[in-house]
């Protein structure tokens, strides 16, 4: 039985979708962002007897809100990092091709017509779309985290220095900030716990685990058939070659299962706390 | 032996009995004390039913009727004119009210006096059920039953036993057992503070009053301030002039008094514990502020069980309540940011201007709270619904691309 995208590294050729540093960076946020839910949610949650249990083993509120502003740190920073990378493809190296086209991140009419295409598939209206390199729903995903980064972390820079906010901002916004704070942190958890998750681990295609996160590679055979786009675009450039990796190692292919298995029960454990909470 | 001579004294009883009430009444010298300890001096002498009939001449000489020379037949009244002995075994009730008529007079009008009159097996305290009988010393004596420090144990030993006061069961601090551990009691009891309250201090001595049924009683609710402020003098002239000072003056016995924060007898000291627990008993009332406060940090940290934030008091203080209007308002707008700074040093006026119990559904409060509220109500909404969607669509989608790749064992997605 052929286990699609989850089995140990397949024979054939590899080629790199994420590098060293983007990898690195993922797993840092993810880190940071599990610690936020972490450390956050009990407050959100407060009258309910687990996030009085987890308030308490992260050693109470004030360790809690020590670490929650650790994380905050971290995320920033990865934010930073990869902002700054951008900036320099974009300024540095004129690579304007992350403004437009198939390797750029930004909305373009093409998202449309493949979210439009995939819902038609989803109901066998029609044939899946021609992916290239980066889909709607993984763009949706990148800048959710881009609103988040500017709504959560704004907000809660506000919070984490009221009295020299208060200095410029009237009183109501604070109660503004906390609201978003809350609000948006719900939005972002419960996402990234589900939707994310299926995306990109649990649904049936990719499940257990899409390891390209951790490993940065893929097998090319499957760029060609879930991107064909992009499959068909390397080939005409002839830059097969030039993206060619090594397949995995069996230990990296396992390190990236384990690491994204855990990841993936603590905010599963999370999100049905949250979503049980949310119901009852 | 000891039996066979109570036989003989009962029988020569009887037959004088007999041949007296033939003869005309003479008055007759009343009995002495030793003519009384001629037959209670004895230890094993017995009453018919097996009771001891005993009095210990050392006890009575020292207690403070026997110091003061007192005779057997001043409180025994109905043996001062017998001359016949050994008497009657049921004699009257002594009655203190002789020598002590204010006492007993306060005593009628007490709860105890009330249900002893009702019913005639009532377990409620009569005179010697406090003071005792031979031997009752004066209360300044420190082996008293009723000296300042002692009073606790005498009450307690009715009140603190479910089956003679059910309330003595009790865990929510009116049971009177919790005095003991209270502030009061440890002042009383181990620190021996004089001028610690004890059982009477609050409900008086001999005109004790039911404070559920008596509206006289001391304790009753619509007294319990001006009783607490008899110590607590500048907090009751706090509480006087606040909001529930004011409605309760006025006969609205709605208001919360002491005892609804502080507890009738479990008095505590520990701040932190009544920090989170006044929460509760403000919102039994304001039950909309405690919902909006719930939403804030502040509700948030001291519902998860912290008490390092502020609650009801730190804001609104304990005592002096005002309406928000009203110049003298903790929370008002002449003395908000203070009270701000109290835990925020160095806040400016516009931190104070932070609604600690904004709801983001009035928009007359906040406009922009509240249009931001709704925003992201259905920005969750529409991303949830939509991603929603588009999960439940393509999960059984991504099922069947599943089964045809492995059916083909290739190495592809479905077309």
């Amino acid at each position: 039985m052929k286990d699609h995208g989850t089995a140990a590294p397949a024979g054939g050729a590899y080629v790199r979708r994420f590098d060293d540093l983007d990898r690195r960076l993922h797993i840092v946020l993810m880190t940071s962002f599990l610690g936020l839910a972490f450390t956050g949610l009990p407050l959100l949650f407060s009258e309910r007897k687990w996030a009085k249990a987890l308030s308490n083993l992260v050693g109470g509120f004030r360790a809690a809100g020590g670490l929650h502003r650790v994380f905050a740190i971290v995320m920033v920073i990865v934010f930073l990092v990869h902002l700054s990378r951008m900036m320099k493809r974009l300024f540095l190296d004129k690579d304007t091709t992350i403004l437009w086209g198939p390797g750029s991140m930004v909305p373009q009419p093409r998202d449309l017509s493949e979210m439009l295409g995939h819902i038609r598939w989803f109901v066998g209206l029609g044939e899946r779309p021609r992916f290239d390199r980066f889909t709607y729903w993984e763009k949706f995903d990148y800048w959710a985290v881009f609103w988040g980064m500017g709504i959560i972390g704004g907000s809660g820079f506000v919070l984490w220095f009221p009295k020299f906010w208060s200095r410029f901002l009237p009183g109501d916004w604070f109660n503004v900030a906390l609201l978003v704070h809350g609000e948006e942190a719900l939005l972002a958890t419960v996402f990234i716990f589900t939707i994310h998750f299926f995306n990109g681990h649990l649904r049936p295609e990719k499940f257990p685990m899409d390891t390209v996160i951790f490993t940065g590679v893929l097998p090319l055979d499957e760029v060609k058939h879930e991107r064909p786009a992009e499959y068909e675009r390397l080939i005409a450039e002839g830059r097969v070659a030039e993206i060619a990796a090594p397949a995995p190692t069996p230990a990296e292919f396992r390190r990236g299962r384990i690491i994204g298995t855990i990841a993936v029960c603590v905010g599963l454990l999370l999100a049905s706390l949250t979503i049980y909470a949310l119901l009852s | 032996m000891k039996r066979m001579r109570l036989g003989v004294v009962l029988t020569a009883f009887l037959l004088s009995a007999t041949t007296l009430s033939a003869a005309p009444a003479a008055t007759p010298k009343a009995p002495s004390n030793d003519d009384c300890l001629g037959c209670h001096e004895d230890p094993s002498a017995k009453r018919a039913d097996g009771s001891s009939l005993f009095v210990d001449k050392k006890v009575f000489a020292e207690s403070v009727h026997g110091a003061a020379g007192a005779s057997c037949v001043d409180c025994h009244t109905d043996l001062a004119k017998t001359a016949d002995f050994p008497h009657p075994e049921k004699l009257a009730k002594p009655d203190c009210s002789g020598c002590h008529a204010q006492q007993v007079e306060d005593y009628g009008k007490s709860w105890h006096a009330a249900a002893r009159a009702k019913s005639p097996t009532s377990k409620a305290a009569w005179c010697s059920d406090c003071h005792g009988s031979h031997d009752i010393k004066p209360s300044k004596d420190p082996a008293s039953r009723t000296n300042h420090f002692n009073l606790p144990a005498t009450c307690m030993r009715c009140h603190g036993d479910p089956k003679v006061f059910p309330r003595a069961g009790g865990a929510d601090g009116s049971e009177p057992m919790s005095f003991h551990d209270s502030i009061h009691g440890k002042a009383l009891e181990k620190s021996g503070l004089k001028v610690a309250p004890n059982c009477a201090t609050c409900h008086g001595y001999h005109e004790i009053r039911s404070p559920k049924r008596d509206p006289k009683s001391t304790v009753a609710r619509i007294h319990v301030p001006s009783t607490c402020g008899s110590c607590h003098s500048k907090i009751l002239d706090e509480y006087a002039t606040s909001i529930h000072g004011e409605q309760l003056a006025k006969g609205n016995e709605s208001v919360p008094v002491c005892s609804d924060c502080h507890s009738a007898h479990a008095i505590s000291g520990t701040p932190e514990v009544r920090r989170l627990a006044i929460l509760k008993q403000c919102g039994s009332c304001h039950d909309s502020s405690l919902k909006s406060y719930r939403d804030t940090y502040h509700g948030q940290v001291s519902e998860l069980g912290f008490a390092a934030v502020a609650t009801c008091a730190d804001c609104h203080t304990a005592h002096e309540i005002h309406p928000a209007g009203d110049v003298r308002s903790s929370v008002g707008p002449a003395k908000r940011l203070a009270t701000c700074q109290r835990c925020h040093p160095g806040a400016g006026p516009k931190f104070a201007k932070y609604d600690p119990h904004a709801n983001p559904h009035d928009k007359g409060r906040s406009g922009i709270l509240w249009f931001t509220a709704l925003f992201m109500k259905y920005l969750l909404i529409g991303v949830f619904a939509f991603f929603g969607v588009h999960t439940a669509l393509w999960f059984p989608r991504s099922v069947k691309a599943r089964r045809e790749a492995n059916r083909r064992g290739g190495n592809g997605d479905a077309r």
